[in-house]
């Protein structure tokens, strides 16, 4: 073999791998590039404060606020985080340490199988059957704030409790076998001693969490009723940021266009912020 | 008899740390070297600088002349050549998860040998002079880690001498082995004397005895005492190396 | 610590699963109202998710099955046969387009965090940043990008070709976490070998590592196919919502999920929406199935050592 041909092609493959590894960089700045410079015009045609503090939404009539929006993003978000978290942190302890052996297989493959299906199944399966129990039990139209809060919450679970899971697992037999040495309870061994040590992996788990049911479109989109008005209460429509993009974007132009595009921006901001957090956060856990 | 290998004034750094001192080794042509010492003392290093598996460890910088036949091996413009000459085996079996056969035509194919009865007629003698081919003959194409442990280590030495290398350095090849697979090795070390110069680093002061002919003495970084085995271990110079060869420390 | 949004059995540290944690006595169950409670919460949520899920996949197969007519699956759609044919052909060629882009890109950037750059470099840190950020933007925001850039600036229209390219933005970063995590799964020993014997890096990534991280790569390769499959939202902008086969690169293409979301906001069609739904749900299950297979053959393909 050709021996300068070895170091030729070392380099050859280091530059396309370096070519490779840079897609990812340019991606990221593009998309910021792109949507900020496209929905900056609109935010300052509307007006920044107006843009932000508006309440109302009405591209016929001009009017342009997104308050609505990000309110009801919060307010789904949280709705969602606040059945889907515990749930999913539940769901990793019973598979760590109450599941039967010869089903830990079963379960975890189901937690990773609800992490597979499509948004799309799950929303036409809360259109289908929670929006009409919502709708039964508590009155209302159904399609509401409740029942996007409530789906969002099953579909994060899988993200919740596979990170839950790993870092729970991670703890390791000691710390639950000095706690139960002290004579704690099985049960207050796992959420004292166990729980505490793995706090770390759990809390990414909600920020990743946080992240993934404030950037869910399609699935919210079919249950919330999206009605751009400040949420009025748990069984109101609401619109998030994210619907309020899917809804128009297919017929949008000019300053809607812009101003939809802004919407994205403004979604992509607090998901940036979010990864940030999660960023500096797991940079400080490294410290430690 | 020549010197294979000639080591000057060797120093080695990793970042800041100093691992090596002032080494200062002849490696003589067919004969086995053996590097003793505790845990931590720098012959391992050593080693890996003989045929540069060290330019894998960042933050490594050598100072001093290491020369096989002559040639100063930093300054060898082929690494890769060098490796072919200056073949390794490692503590642990680490064969590749291939066939048998595949494992020892890994080397001579990465050098450029195609011919199927070419590379036949390598597999068979590497393999017969590693003392394997009678246990694997009809079973060349069977995955290489259904063998045992020592097997392993074995095939590891047949893929070794199979690119024909001029040195073959081990690297405490025997450590994670059972005593009768040790003594196949050993066994196998004396055999290819003949054909190669071995330096081999060991923890096992008794396989230094029994396999080889030169023993050099490693403690923290520092070289010593060197010289031939029966003196070394006889008629030790120094008050450390009397120390750890009757077991008083390390 | 975790943080990748991946789930994936590959990354199991524990050799034998939860069974490692598993020892512990349960003989004597605790009296004290506390740990009843906290049982019966562990309990009452595992199992309130599992039948939840279950109900699901079941209310979906129960009301599909009926649906699966032959005319279901017509070479051509209309709205009286609501064929899911046309759109499952479209899935297939943007799962192929995307793959073929996403797979060298995505193996290229893990084969340098790994095997070229120095571990902990500045470049290296920026690079997984980016990957780290990238899988964080939701799917409407790489639509919105997709149907900006893709659509308009580079004039592709809402066509195959811009959905599959920003299909690959979106699985990129699947890619590169699930091939780097499976190149440092090869154990370094092996590598060592390689380089002793004289073979040079190029060689020893492509005969060494690569063939180790076989199973872990395709393993991300299944996810991505799955993340490609299920996705709507980033679609509809890009490729469109043309129920037709899509003839060339450059022609709108409905893929499965968005077919399925175009019938279920039409509300016309609730048999044929279950269908298509069971029809998702069974690729889903099944890429699932060949995503576990592929997480156990890793570990044991590098289990020796």
């Amino acid at each position: 073999m050709n021996r300068i041909s070895t170091k030729t092609s070392e380099n050859i493959m280091r530059f396309f791998c370096l070519l490779a590894s840079v897609i990812s960089i340019i991606s990221v700045a593009m998309i910021c590039f792109f949507l900020f410079a496209n929905g900056w015009p609109a935010i300052s045609q509307v007006g920044f404060v107006q843009f932000f503090t508006g309440t109302v939404w009405q591209p016929s009539a001009g009017e342009y606020g997104i308050l609505p929006m990000i309110c009801a993003t919060g307010a789904v978000t949280g709705l969602a985080i606040l059945t889907g978290f515990p749930a999913g942190v539940l769901c990793a302890v019973y598979l760590v340490y109450e599941c039967p052996k010869k089903m830990y297989g079963f379960f975890h493959g189901a937690i990773l199988l609800m992490a597979g299906i499509p948004s799309v199944v799950y929303g036409f399966f809360g259109l289908t059957t929670l929006v009409p129990f919502i709708r039964n039990t508590f009155g209302g139209r159904g399609m509401s704030l409740l029942a996007a809060g409530v789906l969002l919450g099953f579909m994060i679970l899988p993200t919740v409790a596979s990170i839950s899971l790993t870092s729970i697992q991670a703890v390791g037999q000691e710390i639950y076998d000095g706690s139960r040495a002290l004579g704690s309870s099985h049960e207050k061994s796992i959420f004292h001693s166990v729980l505490p040590a793995a706090r770390g992996g759990i809390l990414a788990a909600l920020i990743l969490g946080l992240g993934r049911a404030a950037g869910e479109t399609m699935a919210v989109m079919m249950v919330a009723g999206n009605q751009p008005v400040m949420p009025a209460g748990l069984l109101e429509g609401v619109r998030t940021l994210t619907s309020n993009i899917a809804m128009e974007m297919g017929y949008a132009a000019g300053l809607q266009r812009e101003a939809l595009i802004a919407t994205g921006a403004v979604l992509l901001l607090i998901i940036l912020l979010i990864n940030l957090l999660l960023s500096v956060y797991e940079r400080k856990g490294k410290m430690v | 008899m020549n010197n294979k290998m000639n080591i000057q004034n060797v120093d080695l750094y990793y970042g800041k740390f100093q691992a090596l001192k002032n080494i200062s080794l002849d490696i003589p042509e067919n004969e086995i070297t053996a590097l003793i010492g505790p845990s931590g003392c720098g012959k391992s290093t050593l080693l890996k600088c003989l045929n540069r598996m060290n330019d894998l460890v960042p933050g490594c910088r050598v100072e001093g002349s290491l020369l096989l036949d002559g040639q100063n091996i930093p300054d060898l413009p082929d690494v890769d050549l060098l490796r072919k000459r200056v073949g390794m085996v490692f503590q642990k079996p680490n064969p590749f998860d291939m066939s048998i056969y595949d494992n020892v035509a890994y080397g001579p194919r990465t050098h450029g040998i195609r011919s199927r009865k070419q590379l036949d007629a390598i597999v068979e003698q590497s393999l017969r002079d590693a003392a394997l081919w009678d246990e694997v003959h009809d079973r060349l194409s069977k995955s290489a880690l259904s063998l045992s442990g020592g097997q392993q280590q074995r095939l590891c030495i047949a893929r070794a001498i199979a690119v024909s290398p001029e040195v073959l350095l081990m690297d405490e090849p025997t450590s994670a082995l059972d005593p009768i697979s040790t003594a196949k090795i050993e066994e196998l070390c004396q055999a290819l004397k003949k054909k190669y110069t071995i330096v081999i680093v060991t923890h096992n002061m008794q396989q230094a005895v029994r396999i080889s002919d030169n023993t050099a003495f490693f403690l923290l970084g520092e070289l010593v005492e060197s010289g031939k085995t029966e003196q070394i271990f006889s008629d030790p110079k120094d008050q450390r190396t009397e120390d750890y060869i009757t077991g008083r420390f390390g | 610590m975790k943080s990748e949004t991946v789930l994936q059995p590959v990354s199991e540290n524990s050799p034998n699963d939860a069974g490692s944690l598993k020892n512990t006595s349960k003989s004597r169950r605790a009296r004290d109202l506390q740990s009843r409670f906290l049982r019966f919460l562990t309990y009452g949520f595992a199992m309130l998710t599992f039948s939840l899920l279950l109900y699901m996949i079941m209310d979906i197969v129960i009301r599909g099955i009926p649906g699966l007519k032959p005319s279901l699956f017509s070479w051509t759609y209309n709205s009286k046969n609501v064929s899911l044919m046309p759109a499952l052909i479209n899935t297939l060629y943007m799962v192929l387009f995307s793959l073929l882009l996403s797979i060298p890109l995505s193996v290229g950037c893990a084969i340098f965090l790994v095997e070229f750059s120095k571990p902990k470099s500045r470049f290296s840190e920026v690079i997984l940043m980016a990957v780290q950020t990238l899988s964080g933007v939701p799917s409407i925001v790489f639509g919105l990008f997709g149907s900006i850039f893709f659509v308009r600036f580079c004039h592709l229209g809402l066509s195959l070709t811009s959905g599959a390219l920003t299909m690959v933005m979106m699985v990129l970063p699947l890619g590169i976490k699930t091939t780097q995590e499976a190149l440092r799964e090869v154990p370094a020993s092996r590598r060592e070998a390689s380089y002793g014997l004289g073979a040079g890096k190029v060689r020893t990534i492509f005969r060494i590592v690569l063939p180790g991280a076989m199973p872990g790569i395709l393993n991300g390769i299944v996810l991505s196919t799955g993340r490609i499959i299920g996705e709507s939202a980033a679609l509809i902008f890009t490729a469109g919502t043309l129920a037709k086969a899509a003839p060339d690169l450059l022609s709108s293409a409905r893929t499965l999920a968005v077919h399925m979301y175009a019938l279920s906001s039409e509300g016309l069609y609730i048999q044929q929406t279950y269908s298509t739904a069971l029809v998702l749900l069974a690729v889903t299950i099944a890429l699932n199935a060949a995503s576990g297979l592929a997480g156990r053959l890793m570990k044991r393909k590098n289990d020796h050592e």
